[in-house]
């Protein structure tokens, strides 16, 4: 088996569809164009998506139309950001019942008022009904991180500006957070392929050296350290700035990494495009170690972390 | 391109049944008492978990805590949104009650974000009619208050219901905008796959070959029922009086059916190869919609051979 690679990535820009199915097409080719694979090679195709995003029940069934699923196909979904469906694609071919997959990721972000369709993934008991914004929510522990020392409003406006995002009168929109701290709500749509050692055969490759997924405790937005090894690149998926000071922190990145600038929160692909931006520094032979993380919940109350490397 | 776009609000009221430890602490809410769950390592947690987080033992030790409590961390909200505890401007705070050891989000009913800081002492505001919800808690207001007196537990409350309601707009394809602006001239079309050759009616990406479909395919306004089904049962929303007829009807040079009414046959003469033929609704309150057509009646043709239609069975 000899280790699992990701072999291709592709990422639409711009807006993405209702059912995702026509956005997906062309991501769907330029993945598997970049993987050298055809649309039959694959064994397993595994998405992410959510209803709740643009409001159409069982979104993730019409988006297998993108496939073209005749002959059948093998495939399955996660409600989640589609860097889980890489996940379970990983798992899939380690175990042997697969040796490609494809896993892609969509959502219209801008379809509603997502800061608060956001507020329904919290405690159906006690918190989402009482509707608590994402952005409120995330305000409340850039404030306890700023409290405790471990940021400061001018450490955020820095990664605003790595974001391009930095304004000098940036407004507050929900204190301490400024406009740019918040990445803008975008759509989007993203695809990687993964491969077998063995099928790999000679393509560029990015080796998935370590994959992990951590959940938090109980409770409200406790973030653990979780130590990644050394790395030249990070791609981290932090929808605020207060957020990826946080996880630099927690990964213990040193000051010589360097950091993909994360632009805009494309619910359900944005971390699996992470770990496709991650990948591509290792392809492109720009990084011999690369992380890509993605994250769910205004809190990072999940996070899933992919070390990638080279192999000469 | 622009393509046809409208609002879309979609609604639920989401019921959900409650164990023990959150039935008792709905319960106290509704009795205008906070109860916490004391966990192994001894901290009382507000709301209390159901679970330990560490030894993973169901949490049965349940205490109550004061009314009152500090403010540990907060920010501002100006413009509440839809839902939210109150309608003006407000601050959304994590407080920790007296006797807790964690934090409890919830809205602070404070004026204006001058008032707020950390450390601020916050009081419950109860809502006036409580039925076990954390809605009970209206918001919190600066200020302190001490537990009432000690009683009795009241029964656990076993359900609750929070109504959810989200607003989009929806936005058509490409190929779903070209079906509805045809449907408002009047016309039927459909898509042909340029892989497979079928004509897709409403026109869509070629399932079977996930493919943009190419060839714009005008289609005829009868055709066949291939299956169908007697609706018998009353829902919300419904707009005929049952029992009526929903059929799968392939259009004339369509490779695939849509569902429509067949309506002016009593439901127990509609059958599989039925010809039937579109009712539209007067021009005049034609639309860009799929609605123009009232329904599908008998065209008078002789039923259709099993062999035209099997292999959409």
């Amino acid at each position: 088996m000899n280790g699992v690679a990701v072999i291709g990535f592709a990422q639409a820009g711009g807006v993405v569809t209702t059912s995702g199915v026509e956005t997906l097409v062309p991501v769907f080719e330029e993945a598997l164009a970049r993987a050298g694979l055809g649309r039959r090679d694959i064994d397993f195709w595994c998405s992410g998506s959510s209803d709740y995003l643009a409001g159409r029940a069982f979104s993730f069934v019409s988006a297998v139309d993108a496939i073209g699923a005749v002959p059948p196909i093998a495939e399955s979904h996660v409600e989640m950001d589609a860097a889980w469906a890489l996940y379970e694609a990983y798992l899939k071919i380690l175990s042997g019942e697969a040796s490609t997959a494809l896993v892609y990721g969509f959502g219209k972000g801008t379809a509603g008022d997502l800061n608060r369709v956001l507020a329904l993934q919290m405690d159906p008991y006690t918190v989402a009904p009482l509707w608590p914004d994402a952005i409120s929510v995330a305000a409340l522990q850039a404030r306890l991180a700023i409290d405790a020392g471990r940021c400061s409003e001018d450490d955020m406006a820095a990664v605003a500006a790595q974001r391009g995002h930095q304004a000098p009168d940036s407004p507050y929109v929900s204190m301490p957070l400024r406009e740019h701290d918040v990445a803008p709500v975008a759509d989007g749509a993203a695809a990687v392929v993964l491969a077998a050692g063995d099928r790999v055969a000679g393509r560029r490759a990015a080796w998935i050296e370590r994959i992990e997924h951590r959940i938090e405790a109980q409770g409200f937005g406790e973030l653990p350290a979780m130590p990644a090894p050394e790395v030249d690149v990070a791609a981290l998926h932090a929808p605020f700035t207060h957020q990826e000071l946080l996880l630099r922190r927690a990964f213990g990145l040193s000051g010589g990494v360097r950091y993909v600038p994360f632009t805009e929160n494309a619910m359900f692909s944005a971390g699996l495009s992470r770990i496709g931006v991650a990948a591509e520094e290792v392809m492109a032979g720009r990084a011999a170690k690369a992380l890509g993380h993605a994250t769910s919940g205004p809190l990072l109350q999940q996070n899933l972390t992919c070390v990638l490397g080279s192999r000469s | 391109m622009e393509t046809l776009a409208a609002p879309l609000t979609i609604a639920f009221d989401y019921t959900r049944s409650l164990g023990p430890v959150l039935g008792r602490f709905m319960a106290g809410l509704r009795d205008r008492r906070v109860m916490g769950g004391r966990t192994a390592d001894g901290r009382v947690h507000v709301p209390p978990l159901e679970y330990d987080p560490v030894t993973h033992e169901p949490v049965t030790d349940l205490v109550e805590v004061a009314p009152s409590g500090t403010v540990i961390s907060w920010t501002w909200t100006g413009r509440p949104l839809e839902g939210q505890p109150l309608d003006w401007p407000f601050g959304w705070a994590l407080i920790r009650l007296d006797g807790a050891d964690t934090a409890l989000l919830h809205a602070v009913d404070a004026g204006s974000a001058e008032a707020m800081r950390t450390g601020m002492r916050v009081r419950i505001r109860w809502a006036a009619d409580r039925v076990g919800h954390i809605r009970d808690i209206e918001c919190f207001e600066p200020g302190t208050a001490t537990a009432g007196p000690p009683g009795p537990e009241s029964e656990p409350v076993t359900m609750m219901t929070t109504p959810i309601r989200l607003h989009y707009r929806h936005t058509t394809s490409v190929e779903e905008d070209r079906y509805l602006r045809a449907l408002a001239e009047g016309r039927i079309i459909g898509q042909r796959c340029p892989a497979c050759r079928k004509v897709y009616v409403p026109p869509r990406f070629c399932p079977a070959d996930g493919v943009a479909p190419d060839e714009v395919v005008e289609v005829a306004g009868r055709g066949t029922v291939t299956t169908f089904c007697v609706v018998n049962v009353p829902f919300a929303g419904q707009r005929l009086t049952p029992p009526y007829v929903v059929a799968q009807v392939l259009l004339d040079g369509a490779d695939i059916p849509v569902p429509h009414l067949i309506l002016g046959v009593p439901a127990e003469e509609v059958r599989m190869g039925l010809r039937v033929a579109a009712v539209w609704r007067d021009r005049a309150d034609w639309g860009t919609t799929p609605e123009n057509i009232s329904h599908f009646a008998p065209s008078g043709e002789p039923d259709a051979a099993y062999e035209t239609y099997a292999e959409h069975l």
